[in-house]
């Protein structure tokens, strides 16, 4: 598979020629969907943690690629510092939500001796 | 004895032969590295996905974040790179290691998910996947090649900023320059926002010996050995009756 890639003109056109801002946006694109797949499918609520990290990690791809200066085309805009700006408070918001959700998630093993989310429903009316 | 001669593949895969097949000069190394890192963080962001050892997801996801780092650092977001690294990579995933290793026991480290919900995740995620691409690819402006102009490293004009100062765009005394605060109300916002949840993260997380009956049957379905569960028997026994049958929450020491 490697190979068929390797040889296509597909892959001759992506090595040499410069990337846009379109190449960072496919790649947030995967990374977001991945983690969407990951919080539908998982029941460990910590697949779950993960599946909300790789979102937010998609969408600082994004972020980034708006804001780089070097991506932008000839005459195009960036958004230039802001988006940068944004990416980092987003990372320091990952930080506090993985603390917060870890602690909750502790907690509710330590009541129920499991981290299976369908097993979560104490509140279920 | 003349030794058989070897095939071609065996001495270099066709994937290296093609890529000497390119000449070296039109080889645009950004682009290289560009699909390195990205082949490296959508690859291991599958794999996350596909994978059901809850430790192994953890590797995958530390793969695929420090992948990003490398494409941060590629558009030139040289700080936002560095955080990148330091606070997800170093710190939460620490984090999650550390969650992992305090509640996966062994029935829990892979919890399966149903065929079902699979196919259901599939399907919506190759839809979702199919909407952004095509939202991605659809303006021509995000299309053109960049034009390879790399602007002046961008962490001092950032950490600028997050003070209230602009150092970048606009020429100061231009009209469009008086009017370009910098970051520093939201910078406190997160500053204050970040102490308040880690004080309450610890609050949370604080040691408690507080257990529900679902906690009880559980670790009494577990089936203890006899002398466990004949200790056990004296313990409720001294308790007094119906303590632990009646259901409530049921405090075995500790400051609650």
């Amino acid at each position: 598979m490697i190979g068929a890639f390797a040889a296509s003109p597909l892959f001759g056109f992506l090595i040499t020629e410069p990337v846009s801002v379109a190449h960072y946006l496919v790649v947030g694109a995967i990374m977001f969907t991945a983690g969407v797949a990951c919080m539908a499918t998982k029941r460990n609520a910590l697949g779950v943690l993960m599946g909300i990290e790789l979102v937010l990690n998609g969408a600082n791809v994004n972020f980034v690629a708006f804001a780089s200066p070097y991506l932008a085309g000839d005459g195009a805009r960036s958004l230039g510092l802001d988006g940068q700006a944004i990416a980092v408070f987003v990372i320091v918001l990952a930080a506090a939500e993985a603390a917060v959700a870890l602690a909750i998630t502790l907690n509710f093993y330590n009541n129920h001796a499991t981290v299976d989310v369908d097993r979560a429903d104490d509140l279920k009316g | 004895m003349i030794p058989a001669p070897i095939a071609p593949q065996l001495i270099a895969p066709q994937w290296l032969l093609a890529m000497a097949a390119l000449p070296v000069a039109a080889i645009n190394w950004h682009s290289f590295f560009f699909l390195l890192f990205a082949a490296l963080a959508c690859g291991f962001a599958v794999a996350v996905v596909a994978a059901t050892n809850v430790v192994r997801m953890a590797l995958y996801l530390v793969l695929s974040l420090a992948a990003t780092a490398g494409l941060f650092l590629l558009a030139g977001a040289e700080f936002v790179g560095a955080m990148q690294l330091m606070i997800y990579v170093g710190g939460t995933l620490v984090l999650l290691v550390f969650g992992v290793m305090l509640t996966a026991q062994a029935p829990f480290v892979s919890i399966a998910t149903s065929g079902g919900d699979r196919v259901m995740a599939g399907v919506v995620g190759l839809a979702l996947l199919g909407a952004l691409l095509l939202a991605s690819l659809s303006v021509p402006a995000w299309r053109a090649p960049a034009s390879g102009s790399l602007a002046e490293p961008a962490a001092t004009p950032l950490g600028m900023a997050f003070v209230g100062v602009r150092v970048d765009g606009p020429a100061a005394g231009t009209p469009e320059a008086a009017v370009r605060p910098g970051y520093l109300l939201p910078f406190e916002i997160v500053s204050v926002h970040l102490l308040v949840v880690l004080v309450g993260a610890a609050y949370l997380a604080r040691a408690k010996r507080r257990k529900t009956q679902r906690a009880i049957d559980v670790a009494a379905s577990v089936e203890p050995p006899a002398s466990v569960a004949e200790h056990a028997a004296i313990g409720r026994g001294q308790v007094g009756s119906g303590s632990v049958l009646s259901g409530g929450p049921v405090l075995t020491g500790g400051p609650r």
